[in-house]
């Protein structure tokens, strides 16, 4: 066959790839083709009969997303049998569609809506009663409103395909069908709304966004989702600082258009009741609201009065900023002259940079999981624990047959297409079949650490084929965090600092005259040991109940700044409301070097200037702006020589958060907590 | 679930008769003889069948709630299938349904009381040549006439 062959359509000659299909090829031509149900990546369904063309020599009209191109096709798409077909097939999908439009969510983003102002006709000639049945709640998520439906079959796909889930399905028939659950009256998925954002229709509706605004209202910011370390970008769709939905629909982003629930819905801790919107300050033993100026006053007194004349301890945090974790390091090394910094570690990205010294091109991407032929998954349940990864996989196969291989303690999503399953650790039984793959991609979680995970990159190196890894973090920021040395042991760009530091465990078990912790909670289930705390938080947590003062922060949505995912893909957040009296952690820390008189030697505290040290001075981080700053992804390579100092035995610990609980942040999640809830309650 | 050794054995062989990977192939077949084992689809079958052919329960139901020859309610043991189509139309079958209906003393989709009979109003069945035409069970009956059938339903009632 030839690479490509040339059609016409509308009297344009087209120059199309082989295989493509007639829909995408006038695509390439400029010319639009109708189609409901088709939609790219998926499978085909030929469901809508939109997509209806006038192909030559065939006798009827064809369906252009199930035609592929053929050398000499010639395709007419606007002529007067092609216009009445689509005029007809509207008139079909209108005679049940209910026309609440004025109430319903999709109004002014409708597909349906857009199409019959398009090709439609002006007026209906069906003048029977419409059948209609009431709306259903699936989930705390997912409302289904049946007459709206146009049978599409685009949830039900997206559901099986996309997510692996099959929660969906069509039962019935004819004028009667409808999109049906798999738990009889419920759902039992996922819960991550991939669904109702596909859907072209109001049919399906969301808990969080249903009846909140008309579309047109809102003002969409795109920012990098907080919770894990996937770093898929979300949409927020915004109004008078208030977030009432998040999606990705324009696809941008090393997403595409997949998110999960805590990216499209797990926004809503932000208004949480418990939200932190001013300082407090310890009065006779008592938590008490004050002014920030007097809570950073007494910050900037009780840090100065410190400084040679006692020991401090910072805990960074795995959700705040490059430019914030930067500056926190800064601060403690250069004004309050210690190395007693640290932060959770959820993955043992330290012995990965230093095993792969001197190699190039040896970390993934979230895309080359959906290039590569083939994948170790070790450890992790991805599909619960990173769902975009998982995602991005199961597509690799889905389109590609990539061959995963999956060595886990417990069975995973990804065993039903796995060409080889196997519980427990034992992935060197799988050299024979990894060594003739043309190249692998292998992922870990925390149980590979230390030696162990020396030995799988020795292992990695030695089937003597490109291996990329990934070495699975558990938030936001998480890499970001150790980039930007927050570690006693490492300055930013993994460089010795010489003379290490108290680890995160030392410093809670030290009785250390100050201890600082910006947007962590590490005393969750322990006792302040330190004489004076200071915290930093959205939220009251466990470790802020036991602070001497509290500083109310922003949260990722509510400032400016990068983060770096667990690829180790740098990207910008970047703010899409206010909450007042809360402030981003950078502005925070800059008031407080201020007040110390510590300002000039720190540099300044906005989030362009600190990005624009860290591109000059962290390895790896010199990467290019223009991907960013139009807000794509450019991947940081730190590696490329030994890391001096190995990082302690026993630090690196994942909470493992599955899809409906992200550590400390996901307690204060509405919509996390219901489907918990309702889950419990059945 | 367990099913008769004959059904089993049915079962085993209709799941050799496709490729291996189309086992799902064989679950319409599966229903439908499993329906007249147990008298209808329960919930139990469609989980069992599910299992069996390797798809989701929810796409089993697809398929028993799109066939109107997959039911999940249990019929009578005679099932009196009256097809209204056209051909059996203009010779009065409307007039046949409605007499079937007061002889049996139930509605369309109803059962007697005894579970011995159930009817249905169904589409066009193939035996447009020989209309009126009615089906109980898998046996058809043509140029069907309220005697004929009360003769018929007369015999199967004594049959019991």
């Amino acid at each position: 066959m030839a690479d490509t062959v040339k059609l016409t359509i509308d009297g344009h000659e087209v120059h199309a790839p082989a295989g493509m299909l007639v829909i995408d090829a006038a695509k390439l031509a400029g010319i639009e083709i109708p189609a409901f149900c088709y939609y790219e990546g998926l499978t085909l369904q030929a469901a809508c009969r939109m997509c209806l063309v006038e192909v030559e020599k065939m006798p009827k009209l064809m369906t252009a997303c199930t035609l592929p191109v053929a050398e000499g096709l010639v395709v007419r798409t606007e002529t007067p049998q092609v216009a009445a077909a689509r005029k007809y097939m509207l008139e079909f999908l209108l005679t049940n569609h209910p026309l609440d439009c004025p109430v319903c969510d999709k109004g002014g983003e409708c597909e349906l809506q857009d199409m019959a102002f398009r090709y439609g006709a002006g007026e209906s000639r069906y003048n029977e009663t419409k059948v209609h049945t009431p709306e259903k709640q699936y989930s705390p998520v997912v409302f289904f409103d049946a007459p709206r439906c146009i049978l599409c079959y685009r949830c039900v796909r997206i559901c099986n395909e996309g997510m692996g889930v099959n929660a969906l399905g069509v039962v019935e028939r004819g004028a009667v069908s409808e999109i049906a659950p798999n738990h009889g009256d419920h759902l039992e998925c996922d819960e991550c709304g991939a669904c109702i954002d596909i859907c072209p229709v109001g049919a399906l509706t969301s808990g969080i966004y249903r009846y909140q605004t008309r579309p047109w209202e809102m003002t969409h910011v795109g920012t990098i989702c907080t919770h894990c370390s996937d770093g898929c970008k979300t949409t927020l769709g915004t109004r008078n600082d208030r977030i009432l939905r998040g999606n990705n629909r324009d696809r941008s982003g090393i997403n595409g258009e997949f998110l999960c629930i805590k990216g499209r819905y797990g926004f809503d801790f932000y208004d949480h009741p418990d939200r932190l919107q001013a300082p407090l300050m310890r009065v006779n033993g008592k938590l008490e609201e004050v002014s920030w100026a007097q809570a950073l006053a007494a910050v900037a007194e009780k840090f100065k009065q410190t400084i040679g004349a006692g020991t401090f301890g910072i805990v960074g945090s795995n959700h705040t900023t490059n430019e914030e974790n930067y500056y926190l390091q800064k601060f403690a090394r250069s004004v309050l002259g210690t190395n007693n910094i640290d932060h959770h570690r959820t993955g043992d990205v330290v012995t990965l940079v230093d095993a792969l010294s001197g190699k190039s091109g040896a970390l993934a991407t979230v895309a080359d999981l959906c290039e590569r032929k083939a994948f170790l998954v070790l450890g992790a349940d991805l599909a619960l624990e990173h769902p975009l990864l998982s995602y991005q996989i199961r597509a690799n196969y889905r389109h590609h047959q990539a061959h995963v291989y999956v060595v886990t303690p417990k069975a995973v999503r990804e065993d039903k297409y796995a060409a080889a399953t196997m519980r427990g650790r034992d992935y060197e039984s799988l050299r024979d079949k990894l060594k003739a793959q043309p190249e692998l991609v292998i992922l870990f979680d925390d149980s590979y650490q230390g030696g162990e995970l020396r030995k799988l990159v020795d292992f990695g190196e030695s089937l003597g084929i490109p291996v990329r890894y990934v070495c699975l973090v558990d938030y936001a920021n998480s890499r970001g965090a150790i980039d930007m040395g927050l570690t006693p042991e490492l300055l930013p760009g993994y460089q010795p600092s010489g003379q290490s530091g108290l680890h995160l465990d030392e410093m809670l078990a030290a009785e250390l005259s100050v201890l600082w912790v910006v947007g962590a909670n590490p005393l969750e289930n322990a006792a302040r040991k330190s004489g004076f705390l200071v915290v930093q938080d959205l939220f009251l947590t466990e470790t802020a109940l036991q602070a001497d003062i509290v500083l109310p922060a922003a949260c990722a949505y509510e400032k400016n700044g990068t983060v770096t995912s667990g690829t180790g893909e740098v990207q910008r957040l970047k703010r899409a409301i206010e909450t007042m009296g809360a402030k981003p952690d950078l502005e925070i820390i800059g008031f407080i070097a201020r007040e110390m008189g510590a300002a000039a030697a720190l540099g300044p505290w906005t989030p362009d200037a600190v990005f624009e040290e860290i591109r000059k001075n962290v390895r790896g981080y010199d990467v290019a702006m223009p991907a960013l700053s139009t807000g794509g992804a450019a991947q940081t390579m730190p590696v490329n020589g030994r890391v001096a100092v190995p990082g302690p035995a026993g630090l690196v610990r994942s909470d493992r958060n599955g899809l409906f609980a992200s550590g400390t942040l996901g307690r204060y999640s509405k919509v996390l907590n219901s489907v918990l809830e309702s889950r419990l309650s059945r | 679930m367990t099913f008769s050794p004959q059904l089993e054995a049915r079962f085993a062989k209709l799941l050799e008769s496709y490729p291996a990977g189309r086992q799902r192939a064989a679950m319409i077949p599966m229903l439908l003889y499993a329906q007249d084992e147990i008298g209808s689809v329960t919930d139990e079958l469609v989980e069992e069948v599910a299992q069996r052919v390797g798809v989701t329960p929810l796409q089993v139901n697809e398929v028993v709630s799109y066939y109107s020859m997959l039911h999940r309610e249990a019929r009578g043991k005679y099932h009196v299938q009256v097809c209204t189509n056209i051909s059996c139309l203009l010779h009065d079958a409307d007039q046949l349904l409605e007499h079937t209906c007061q002889k049996l003393g139930i509605e369309n989709h109803g059962v007697t009381p005894d579970g011995q009979f159930s009817i249905e109003e169904v589409e066009c069945m193939g035996a447009c040549s020989w209309a009126p035409a009615i089906q109980v069970n898998y046996d058809y009956h043509h140029f069907v006439t309220p005697e004929k059938l009360d003769r018929l339903l007369d015999g199967l009632r004594k049959k019991q």
